[in-house]
């Protein structure tokens, strides 16, 4: 019995022991990030050549822009890379960042059904198509979590002049790729970057019914966060990621990235 | 994600739950003994709690735990956020009232005569107690059991305080929740087999000790 106990605090000790190594440094950083990055599988080209090329270990916490943002203002994250220009702003406004680096771009796209309910197939107008959904009350998933896409769709609708809700009007609370499952599954229109879409698209019943409006924009920045407000943040770390996102080396990956699995490019850069 | 990438998670998965099991029946065991063999009030106010603590919801102490540890909480300094050691304090904190009130459970199953019997053997309080407790190790090895159970199989808390980070706090759960959300299917039930392998493995070394150390 006393052994049993002795071999049993060894393990234990040994266990802990095994964790202690994964205590933070300054050679971890941690990003907060969209999950449309991870989701289309930009950041797992990304990250590898900036581990390689620093010895910065990366740890990356994919949750929705509003989420990311929250785990900025609390110093829980070092860096931030999310999608809603507004947000942003007032985030650097705060005092939280020294100042907001628009890396790169693409697009939100209306997807729906194949059978598209609200027959809106091929509009370019997102604010008529969003009317024709809640006219004839289509079902519709929101990601309901304050990310940059459901801001955006938010924003959309009051551009619209309706405020949804009803039994039509889901809210997933989920990142991009579940609330595009949702969608599939309950065949229902939703508004998601291209990247998440094209990068999931094989597995999914649906179509996009709608692109190419100037408010679909989708803009990417990334955002250091402030060691005035927050001194335990890994600020050289993060700053050297920052750069990284602007050098020429990530610059091409995110140019080319997605050319060769899905025929074309998903992010298109922002000159500095 | 590649097999490769499997190995780590169900490493990890075993360190943070195996970690926690550890803990909360190092400091479970003795506790709930304790409470069990006590008749004060206290004891019974204590034993009810860790009763209301097998209801801890994981996502609640997920949370408590995040705002403690935020580098903008109280114990922010520790830089245990998103981290293993988080995962397993969260796994302990959950993993605790179980030990607790099964080792009280089991301590108070053991019949009243025994003690009696004992002490008019001319037994000391301490040979005593120490038979109870010996009379009561297959209550103590389930109090383990439930405690691994608690801890391997909670997604809530570890998902909230961990973040669910690649190669760092990836657990076989977690990992579960992100491969069924890329509708990676085929991925996510490798992972659950792997998940029920590993309960199936240590519940079979609980059984074990259980039937070894059976009543003849």
């Amino acid at each position: 019995m006393h052994l049993t106990w002795r071999m049993a605090i060894a393990v234990g000790i040994a266990l802990s022991g095994a964790c202690h190594r994964d205590v933070p440094s300054d050679q971890t950083l941690t990003l907060a990030t969209t999950t449309s990055t991870r989701d289309s599988g930009l950041l797992a080209a990304l990250i590898p050549r900036f581990e390689r090329a620093t010895g910065i270990k990366v740890h990356v916490v994919a949750v929705g822009t509003g989420q990311a943002l929250a785990m900025g203002r609390r110093g829980d994250a070092d860096v931030l890379l999310t999608h809603a220009p507004d947000a942003e702003k007032s985030f650097v406004a705060e005092g939280h960042a020294r100042q907001r680096i628009p890396i790169m771009f693409n697009d939100f796209i209306l997807v729906g059904p194949a059978d598209d309910p609200a027959e809106i197939r091929s509009s370019s107008d997102i604010v008529a198509a969003l009317g024709a959904i809640a006219e004839r009350q289509a079902r519709f998933v929101s990601r309901g979590d304050q990310s940059g896409t459901h801001r955006k769709e938010q924003a959309l609708w009051r551009a619209a002049g309706i405020e949804p809700h009803g039994k039509w009007y889901l809210q997933a609370g989920q990142g991009m790729a579940g609330t595009l499952r949702v969608a599939s599954e309950k065949q229902a229109y939703t508004l998601s970057d291209r990247s998440t879409f094209l990068a999931h698209r094989r597995l999914l019943g649906l179509d996009i019914v709608c692109e190419g409006d100037e408010r679909l924009r989708n803009e990417y920045a990334v955002l250091v966060v402030s060691p005035n407000r927050h001194p335990n943040v890994h600020f050289e770390a993060a700053n050297e990621f920052a750069q990284f996102l602007r050098s020429p080396e990530a610059r091409k990956v995110i140019k080319e990235f997605g050319k060769d699995r899905y025929g074309q490019a998903l992010f298109f850069l922002i000159d500095p | 994600m590649v097999s490769h990438e499997i190995f780590p998670i169900v490493w990890l998965t075993l360190r943070v739950s195996g970690t926690a099991v550890i803990l909360s029946a190092a400091a479970g065991i003795p506790l709930g003994a304790y409470l069990g063999l006590s008749s004060h009030v206290l004891a019974r106010v204590l034993r009810w709690m860790a009763h209301v603590g097998m209801a801890l919801p994981p996502v609640v102490v997920g949370l408590a735990l995040y705002l403690l540890l935020s580098r903008s909480g109280p114990l922010g300094g520790l830089g245990w956020l998103f981290s293993p050691q988080a995962m397993i304090a969260a796994q302990t904190i959950l993993a605790l009232p179980f030990v607790v009130a099964i080792a009280a459970s089991a301590v108070r199953a053991v019949p009243h005569g025994l003690a009696e019997q004992l002490r008019a053997l001319g037994a000391s309080p301490r040979q005593v107690r120490r038979s109870i407790l010996f009379e009561a190790r297959q209550g103590m090895a389930l109090a383990v059991a439930a405690a691994f159970g608690r801890s391997i199989s909670e997604v809530g808390a570890v998902l909230i305080v961990g973040g669910n980070i690649a190669g760092h706090t990836r657990v076989l759960t977690t990992a579960i929740v992100l491969e069924t959300s890329q509708g990676r299917f085929a991925m996510a039930l490798a992972l659950g087999t792997a998940l029920l392998a590993i309960a199936a493995a240590a519940n079979a070394v609980i059984f074990v000790f259980q039937s070894r150390t059976g009543m003849p």
